[in-house]
């Protein structure tokens, strides 16, 4: 048993930490954030730069990290700074490039830093399902065009390839089937229709019209199980970051912050508020271990690891964002204070890949395959 | 990071599990499995067939009769112990005397008392609470005035466990009244056999005696039995409680009651199918199995910072909370489980040899009887409430 990180990645960590502390402050985040763009190509070549994208790879793929915790380390910072720029996509799609023949020169150019990568799988009907693809792929003369729909694709706009998920054969729900595809927007007739998120940053819908893709994989589903499940671990050690920082700031409120001639963490009805979360906080904590160390587990073990994360980081994240803001009081409701931002991403980060409900119930359909 | 154990731990478990299959009586686990009544002489068969191993008092130091386990080992046994339903250790002498006596105990206390714990000479109970006292430990009333070469003893104790079983008894004495109460304490060693110790059953809400009260009248105790210094009990108490905590969240014994329930889940049926499988029972069940895989894990890294010593008191605090949750929601959903079958209660049901018919399913007679009794689990020890000003004094440095 070790629950310390290995010094290199530890390294990686505070270097990252560094770098976002000096160069991505909260006003400089908040000026990005609010951009046409929504993202900054200055820091994420910075970033790539600083090994940030290579971490999420393993050296076969011309990375140097790639497992469960190299992802947390990395996420876990960004989740403490805010960072809005496309690490989830560049991470999702990565991850299944990293795993088909062919695609390693795009990969390399990920890792250094030139092209960021979207992950276009969800659709506006299928709620976190990753089996609901109505996305239909065709093929006609060698070439396969793309119709339909993807929906909230975070930074997808900012994508250089999307990587798309569309049903080859069968019908929305079975999980044969489904192939994966590489997109270029500006090449392949595909729309865009980008819009600001409410916790900061864009995200798109993509509308495909006979676009053109290139097949990358056949019957993909399981290389979708395995991306989403790096996503899991990455949005959950996100939310672990955001909840230390908000945990943090509503500490420091309870003590400086005085009511009645005395400060209000005094009070123990706010006391016992704040020991349960950051009883809670540990709890999390202990559920985004378990996810990263489950990613090379068989299937099965993995699923559940990171669905009971995800569960776990949807239940105690919302409460975490609520009591902060409920302590904090009036203060807490205002743009002004960078704690309502963190409370905004947390509850967010539960609209993505899943929330506590879809992630239990999967939990339970995986125990009985167990 | 690495969650796996190393492979000379697994080694360890591996040997455990064979001690297991060969020593525990399968009368007596079949008894813990099945929430029956255990007599006193279960307990000290358990505690011999421990102790003829090396393996009773196992976080005492080698030389005292310890085995030298590290902190991984010695949480590999307690899983492995509870997952054989194995009786608990009597934990008062082995887990909380031993150790203050070991570190605190004059020479002659050491050797005269520490092997008999061991052998099962002695059944010790814990006499620190008081009426009136709950929680607020230091405000202990029971007085120890000195006269010559004794104390001399008055006052009461109260929920004192297993009082029954007992002759000796270690108390929170007040040896001071002035100054701060926590100032004013001491910390004795008393033979129940001593005219002017009376000992009252306190019957619980399932019917069951568990604690006591114990009357002290003009009770004389020689000086002999003081441990340390007079008036420093309260730092001997602490100790103790800190010694206890690594082990307090109690996870073994709620991943046994886990399976057991998972088992009964699997063979109660609602609308024809298994009650697991039904979607609100079913999501219960999971977000429970979620909160203590959550927990195994915040335990072992409490464990591994503390490296072999006390975890800080902060982590301590929320594994109590939290563990003693976790049991309670377990025994919560066991009584749900059995339907109207929770209501009959057949007190004789939970003895050995029981031969009558049982009334609904064999594992429904004790389901209710410990859902009631683990409500205990979050006022002993210290109230949930109370780890909660732990964790604020920690956290919040007001």
């Amino acid at each position: 048993m070790d629950f310390n990180h290995s010094e290199d990645r530890q390294m990686l960590a505070d270097t990252l930490a560094r770098y976002l502390q000096q160069r991505y402050p909260t006003g400089v985040r908040h000026k990005i954030s609010s951009s046409d763009t929504g993202w900054s190509s200055e820091h994420w070549s910075a970033l790539a730069e600083l090994g940030v994208v290579g971490a999420l790879f393993p050296e076969e793929a011309g990375g140097f990290g790639g497992s469960g915790f190299d992802i947390a380390a990395v996420f876990e910072q960004f989740g403490k700074a805010l960072v809005v720029e496309p690490f989830l996509g560049t991470l999702l799609a990565g991850r299944i490039l990293s795993k088909v023949q062919g695609q390693k020169q795009l990969l390399e150019e990920v890792i250094a830093g030139t092209v960021p990568l979207a992950f276009a799988h969800e659709e506006p009907q299928s709620r976190y399902d990753l089996a609901q693809v109505a996305v239909r792929a065709e093929q006609n003369g060698g070439v396969w065009t793309l119709s339909g729909c993807k929906a909230v694709v975070p930074q997808l706009e900012a994508a250089n390839q999307i990587l798309v998920s569309a049903r080859i054969a069968g019908t929305p729900g079975e999980e044969s089937g489904i192939g994966l595809f590489l997109t270029d927007v500006a090449s392949s007739g595909s729309q865009v229709r980008g819009y600001p998120l409410v916790d900061g940053g864009r995200g798109g819908e993509l509308i495909l019209a006979g676009s053109r893709a290139t097949l990358i994989a056949e019957n993909g589903y399981s290389l979708i199980e395995d991306a989403v499940a790096t996503g899991l671990v990455a949005l959950s050690w996100e939310a672990i970051g955001v909840m230390d920082v908000l945990k943090a700031a509503t500490l420091d409120y309870l003590r400086t912050r005085k009511q009645f001639g005395v400060p209000i963490g005094k009070f123990q009805a706010l006391q016992h508020r704040m020991a349960n979360m950051s009883l809670e906080i540990e709890q999390a904590r202990s559920a985004g271990i378990n996810a990263a160390a489950a990613l090379d587990e068989t299937r099965v073990a993995r699923e559940r690891a990171v669905s009971a994360a995800k569960f776990t980081i949807g239940r105690v994240g919302t409460l975490v964002a609520e009591e902060a803001i409920q302590l904090h009081g009036g203060i807490g409701m205002t743009w002004e204070l960078p704690l309502s931002h963190y409370a905004k991403r947390l509850t967010m980060i539960g609209h993505q890949l899943g929330d506590e409900d879809h992630h239990l119930d999967r939990f339970v359909a995986l125990g009985r395959v167990a | 990071m690495d969650l796996r154990f190393a492979p000379e731990e697994e080694a360890f478990r591996e040997e455990v599990r064979t001690f297991l299959k060969e020593k525990l009586p399968t009368r007596i686990a079949e008894k813990v499995r099945q929430g029956k009544r255990l007599t006193k002489q279960d307990h000290e068969t358990w505690h011999a067939i421990l102790n003829e191993r090396g393996w009773l008092a196992n976080h005492w130091p080698k030389e005292y009769g310890g085995p030298g386990w590290s902190v991984a080992q010695a949480y590999i046994f307690d899983v492995e112990t509870a997952l054989a339903h194995a009786p608990r250790i009597i934990p008062f002498a082995v887990s909380m005397l031993g150790p203050v006596l070991i570190k605190y105990g004059s020479e002659a206390q050491k050797s005269h008392w520490l092997p008999r714990i061991l052998d099962g000479t002695d059944w010790w109970c814990q006499g620190y609470s008081e009426p009136g006292s709950g929680s607020d430990l230091a405000s202990l009333k029971t007085s120890a005035v000195r006269d010559g070469d004794h104390y001399i003893v008055n006052g009461q104790k109260t929920w004192t466990t297993l009082a029954q079983h007992a002759n000796m008894i270690f108390c929170l004495v007040r040896t001071s009244t002035t100054g701060k109460k926590q100032e004013g304490i001491s910390f004795l060693l008393i033979d129940m056999n001593t005219p002017g110790v009376e000992v009252r059953p306190i019957v619980l809400l399932d019917g069951e005696r568990e604690v006591n009260e114990v009357f002290f009248t003009d009770v004389r105790v020689p000086v002999a039995n003081l441990v340390g210094e007079e008036n420093k009990g309260w730092t001997y108490a602490k100790y103790l409680l800190t010694y206890e905590r690594t082990n307090i969240a109690g996870v073994g014994g709620s991943m046994a009651a886990f399976k057991e329930l998972q088992r009964i889940a699997a063979t109660e049926r609602k609308n024809g199918k298994p009650l697991a499988e039904d979607p609100l029972f079913a999501a219960r069940l999971a977000r429970l199995e979620i909160d203590l895989e959550n927990m195994k894990t915040t335990n072992l890294r409490v464990l591994a910072a503390s490296g072999g010593g006390a975890a800080s008191l902060e982590f301590s605090a929320m594994l109590k909370i939290r563990g003693t949750e976790i049991r309670q929601e377990i025994t919560s959903l066991t009584r749900r489980a059995l339907g109207p079958y929770a209501q009959p209660f057949i007190s004789e049901a939970l003895d050995e040899g029981f031969n009558g018919e049982p009334v609904g399913p064999e594992y429904a007679a004790s389901a209710a009887v410990d859902y009631f009794n683990n409500r205990k689990l979050s006022i002993f020890g210290g109230s949930n409430e109370v780890q909660r000003e732990i964790i604020t004094k920690a956290i919040l440095e007001l």
